[in-house]
């Protein structure tokens, strides 16, 4: 088989080049390395689809946030992703921070952002009741949403497959040779022919360019902490709260997520290595601090979570996004910090424009399947309810307490276009385990739905990448069956 | 007990939960008169927490044996057994009056006002809204979860709650572990540390952030002494690592008074798996989602001697009113929630006046946060903890800034809960108000005073 593209990277800009190629009739491979898709920065991040108003005019990032946050209200209306328009405040406080609203107020104008303005403190404490007295103004961008950044990336895969594309999980790319096209090559031995790539390897771009010669634009990965806080907090603030960046970085926010939950962070810590996603007491602590600075009554002791995310910042201070210097027909998006969540399918649209300059040939498709619906059990009324536990009972098994996730959409999520195969897959396709418990109640219960499912034994059941094993294995002598709640 | 076959009709008192709590509610509301009485449980045997708690001490107070949980559970269900009170197993309340927990909105309000409803979702059962006359919440508690402590580090498996650890031992008999570390005293964690050394784990040491344990002093005694597994009082895990499987974690002493992490102090342990048993938090999101009045100190609901919250009608027990140290009290506070329950359906009568009963001092809850003007006529039981150990200390009941009554106490711990029993005399000459408050007691000072 040959393809006409391969992808590299399921992140989100994969996913939104997969889509639109397979929209567009291509026939596109996506490899992934890791065992799911949005794994990389795609997972762990604030989930901010940003107005527009911080990059600087004229950048490739100011240029396609505008862009791909007005495509992401139509992918997530026709894909089913929930997204909510709850709008921004950009906190200013004292007279110099005044200065630099203003400045944001005229790049946001620049970038072409609607509905932006500056407000008094009056109208501020009326729009955020908790915000900090010391807090004098705000720049307001009601546009600005947030999104479920797995659901998103999720969701544009599926409709990539949908449209015919192919989706290899733990295969990672270490090899590449040029000749008519490409040859590329996996870790598990596997090789795969194409005509045309898309790196859209995330924090590792600079080592897949590499791979053909090129260059990996000196990666500089930073890491930013968070904190993420029960649903009983989620009222703590409305809009998602910014403070002007200093020069230690872009500042942290405050959010309400779409879930319902505050996300609270990040802050800004360049690292060595690219997969350090732990998180650290003083990066914590700073992340604390400064959030109560804009919240004061911050109820960080209703934190479910703690995680890191890595933006795959490098030496260009813009988003790289241009064929190799090696071979046009392998197109580089390289660089891809924030706002890349909020550009994904604009940066998708010039990767098309890019390959099409390259030779690529693109056919329309008017068969193309453009939607895809996710039933989720808690948000239906009794009726739909009932009609659907009448039809299959494990509709009525609720797995998952906090979220209220049925035992059925856990079975769509690991039979689902993309298999969820793991605890932490199983969260982030079907949302159990999300909740305040964090998988406490349902993570055992999840595991043998996995293990149902997939003809495995309970304790091969990993919960994040392979080895992540839960279980060591049974005890020394038989026990008693479980009645269990399954 | 008996499967429930109806679903239609006004039920007197629907209990959520068949843990303890809800076993005891349900039976003591049948005794006291009630004759539709139904309990939801989302598992698929009742017994709730007691089923994976193999261990014994179970009943010492109650049936002055010692028992394991689930004998004790069956205790109450062969009570049950020659009774009406019906049990719809498989089932999960998802809303109590229209309001989910997870807030659709999809809410159809209750139809009369002394009718409650109760939104469940089973297999069988189906999703619904039950009518009841009275509620008995008794959902137990969970455990705080890694988040809830905000420990820093990467995210590997092998980092489990110690009642998490105990249902994959206990009940479904997976070995969760062979280099443990346990985070928190607990009484979950003390009772894993000996079952997972007798499963042929090693326990490395069970590490306490405060100087002192929040456990039962025997489980200290029977779990860890026994076994020779270090207790680092003062200490805590300051970092964790590994990425796929846990491969070790870093705990360090801890300034007394700050809490924070002395340098220098630090150790590593190399294991592959890390319990935490770092406290538990009562269950009360379909209260909440109910607009029930939560008292922060206790993170359940408030309520009267008759364990009836804001809401007439909605009774609460267990577990997931405040978190008990002994099943026995669990038992004994939920019969009274049930008999009452069974009262309010079958009688209808309004609710008297009340006045609150304060925490002060070193107390830090008492329950009931309520008593009406008629429960001062009988003596009352109140419960509470103290926030630090307390060697020699004294219970001041308090009204109006007038002591009515003083008990001395020995060997208060944060780990025990303190059981008063409040004649009615004391409690008539209540007036607008009452306060429990905990104090130090030294000797000394003591007999100096007038
Ligand atoms: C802390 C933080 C906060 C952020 N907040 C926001 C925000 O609020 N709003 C916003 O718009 N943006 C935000 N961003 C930016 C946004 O998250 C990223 O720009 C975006 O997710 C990048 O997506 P991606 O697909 O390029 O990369 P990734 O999601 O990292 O995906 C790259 C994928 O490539 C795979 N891969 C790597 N090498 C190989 C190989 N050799 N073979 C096969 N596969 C490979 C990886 O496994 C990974 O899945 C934030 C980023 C961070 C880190």
């Amino acid at each position: 088989m040959h393809y006409d593209l391969i992808v590299i990277g399921c992140g989100v800009v994969g996913a939104a080049v997969a889509r639109l190629a397979s929209l567009r009739g291509l026939g596109v491979l996506v490899l992934e390395a890791a065992h799911d898709v949005a794994c990389g920065a795609s997972k762990a991040n604030s989930a901010i689809l940003h107005a527009g108003f911080d990059p600087e005019p004229g950048t490739l990032m100011a240029k396609t946030n505008v862009r791909g946050v007005e495509l992401c209200r139509d992918i997530c209306a026709e894909l089913d992703v929930p997204r909510h328009e709850i709008g921004a405040l950009v906190l200013g406080f004292g007279q110099e921070d005044l200065a630099h609203l203003e400045l944001l107020l005229e790049r946001g104008r620049q970038n072409g952002v609607g509905g932006l303005r500056i407000v008094g403190q009056a109208e501020l404490r009326a729009l955020e009741p908790g915000v900090s007295l010391e807090a004098t103004a705000a720049l307001y961008a009601p546009s600005s949403a947030v999104v479920d950044p797995w659901e998103l990336t999720l969701a544009m895969t599926e409709n990539a497959l949908a449209n015919g594309a192919r989706l290899e999980l733990g295969a990672r790319v270490t090899a590449i040779r040029r000749g008519d096209g490409f040859e590329v090559e996996t870790d598990d031995g596997r090789s795969f022919a194409c005509h045309s790539i898309v790196n859209a390897a995330g924090v590792e771009a600079g080592a897949v360019h590499r791979l053909i010669g090129g260059s990996d634009w000196g990666s500089r990965p930073t890491r930013g902490e968070y904190y993420l806080l029960d649903k009983s907090a989620g009222h703590a603030a409305r809009h998602t709260l910014f403070q002007c960046p200093t020069a230690a970085g872009k500042g942290v926010l405050v959010s309400p997520t779409v879930h319902g939950n505050l996300i609270v962070g990040p802050n800004a810590e360049l690292i060595a290595d690219g997969h350090a996603t732990e998180t650290t007491a003083a990066g914590l602590a700073e992340v604390a601090a400064a959030a109560r600075r804009s919240l004061p009554k911050l109820p960080l002791h209703e934190n479910i979570r703690n995680f890191a995310g890595i933006r795959a910042a490098c030496d260009a201070d813009d988003f790289i996004i241009a064929p190799s210097p090696v071979d046009p027909a392998f197109i580089n998006l390289a660089g891809i910090k924030s706002p890349g969540l909020s550009s994904a399918p604009a940066i998708a649209e010039m990767a098309l424009e890019l390959l099409g300059a390259a030779g690529v040939e693109f056919v329309d498709r008017p068969d193309a399947i453009r939607g895809r619906k996710r039933v989720r059990f808690r948000d239906l009324d009794l009726e739909e309810r009932q009609r659907l536990i009448a039809a299959d009972p494990a509709w009525g098994r609720v797995v998952c307490r906090c979220e209220t996730i049925t035992e059925a959409e856990i079975v769509a999520a690991i039979h689902g276009p993309v298999p969820a195969t793991s605890i932490d897959a199983v969260k982030r396709h079907a949302g159990a385990g999300m909740g305040r418990c964090q998988g406490g109640f349902c993570g055992p219960r999840v595991q043998a739905l996995l293990a149902r499912e997939l003809g495995l034994s309970y304790a091969d059941i990993c919960q994040h990448e392979p080895g992540s094993h839960i279980v060591l294995g049974p005890l020394g002598a038989p026990v008693t069956e479980e009645g269990g709640a399954l | 007990m008996i499967p429930c076959q109806n679903l239609d009709r006004l039920f007197d008192v629907i209990v959520i939960g068949a843990g303890p709590a809800g076993l005891a509610a349900a039976l003591a509301a049948w005794e006291e008169g009630a004759r539709d009485v139904l309990i939801c449980e989302r598992a698929t045997e009742p017994g709730g927490i007691l089923d994976q708690c193999i261990h014994n001490g179970f009943g010492l107070e109650i049936f002055r044996e010692e028992l394991t949980g689930p004998e004790y559970a069956g205790r109450y269900l062969d009570l049950l057994a020659g009774t009406g009170v019906e049990l719809l197993t498989d089932t999960m309340v998802i809303g109590i009056d229209g309001h989910e927990t997870t807030e659709p909105g999809a809410g159809t309000m209750s139809a009369a006002p002394d009718v409650h409803l109760v939104r469940i979702t089973g297999a069988r059962s189906g999703c619904r809204d039950l009518r009841a006359r009275a509620v008995v919440l008794a959902m137990g508690c969970r455990e705080r979860s890694r988040g809830g402590i905000a420990l820093p580090g990467s995210r590997p498996s092998g980092i489990l709650t110690a009642g998490a650890a105990q249902r994959y031992v206990n009940i479904e008999g997976w070995s969760v572990g062979r280099r443990v570390v346990i985070l928190g005293s607990g009484d979950i964690g003390l009772i894993m540390a000996r079952r997972l050394t007798l499963e042929g784990a090693r326990v490395l040491a069970c590490v306490e952030l405060l100087p002192w344990s929040g456990g039962l002093i025997r489980n200290i005694v029977q779990c860890l002494n026994d076994f020779d597994i270090p207790l680092l009082l003062g200490h805590t895990v300051i970092a964790v690592h590994g990425r796929r499987r846990l491969e070790g974690v870093t705990v360090a002493a801890v300034d007394p008074d700050s809490r924070r992490p002395i340098p220098g102090t630090e150790q590593h342990f190399d294991c592959d798996t890390l319990l935490l048993s770092v406290g538990l938090i009562p269950e009360n999101e379909l209260t909440r989602a109910a607009g029930i009045p939560l008292d922060s100190r206790t993170r359940g609901a408030v309520v009267d001697e008759n364990m009836e919250t804001g809401t007439p009608g909605i009774f609460a027990c267990g577990n997931v009113l405040h978190v008990h140290d002994l099943v026995d009290y669990v038992s004994a506070e939920s019969a009274r929630a049930g008999r009452a329950a069974a009262r309010y359906a079958l009688s209808r009568e309004a609710r008297p006046d009340s006045l609150a009963v304060l925490p002060a001092g070193e107390l830090s809850y008492v329950v009931p946060q309520r008593l009406t003007r008629s429960g001062l006529g009988r003596s009352q039981t109140l419960y509470g903890r103290v926030r630090r150990p307390l060697p020699q200390a004294q219970l001041l009941l308090e009204s109006d800034g007038v002591v009515l009554a003083r008990w001395k106490r020995e060997r208060l711990t944060p780990g025990e809960m303190i059981r008063l029993n409040v004649p009615a005399v004391i409690l008539q000459q209540a007036g607008s108000g009452l306060v429990l408050r905990a104090e130090p007691l030294d000797l000394t000072t003591e007999e100096e005073r007038p």
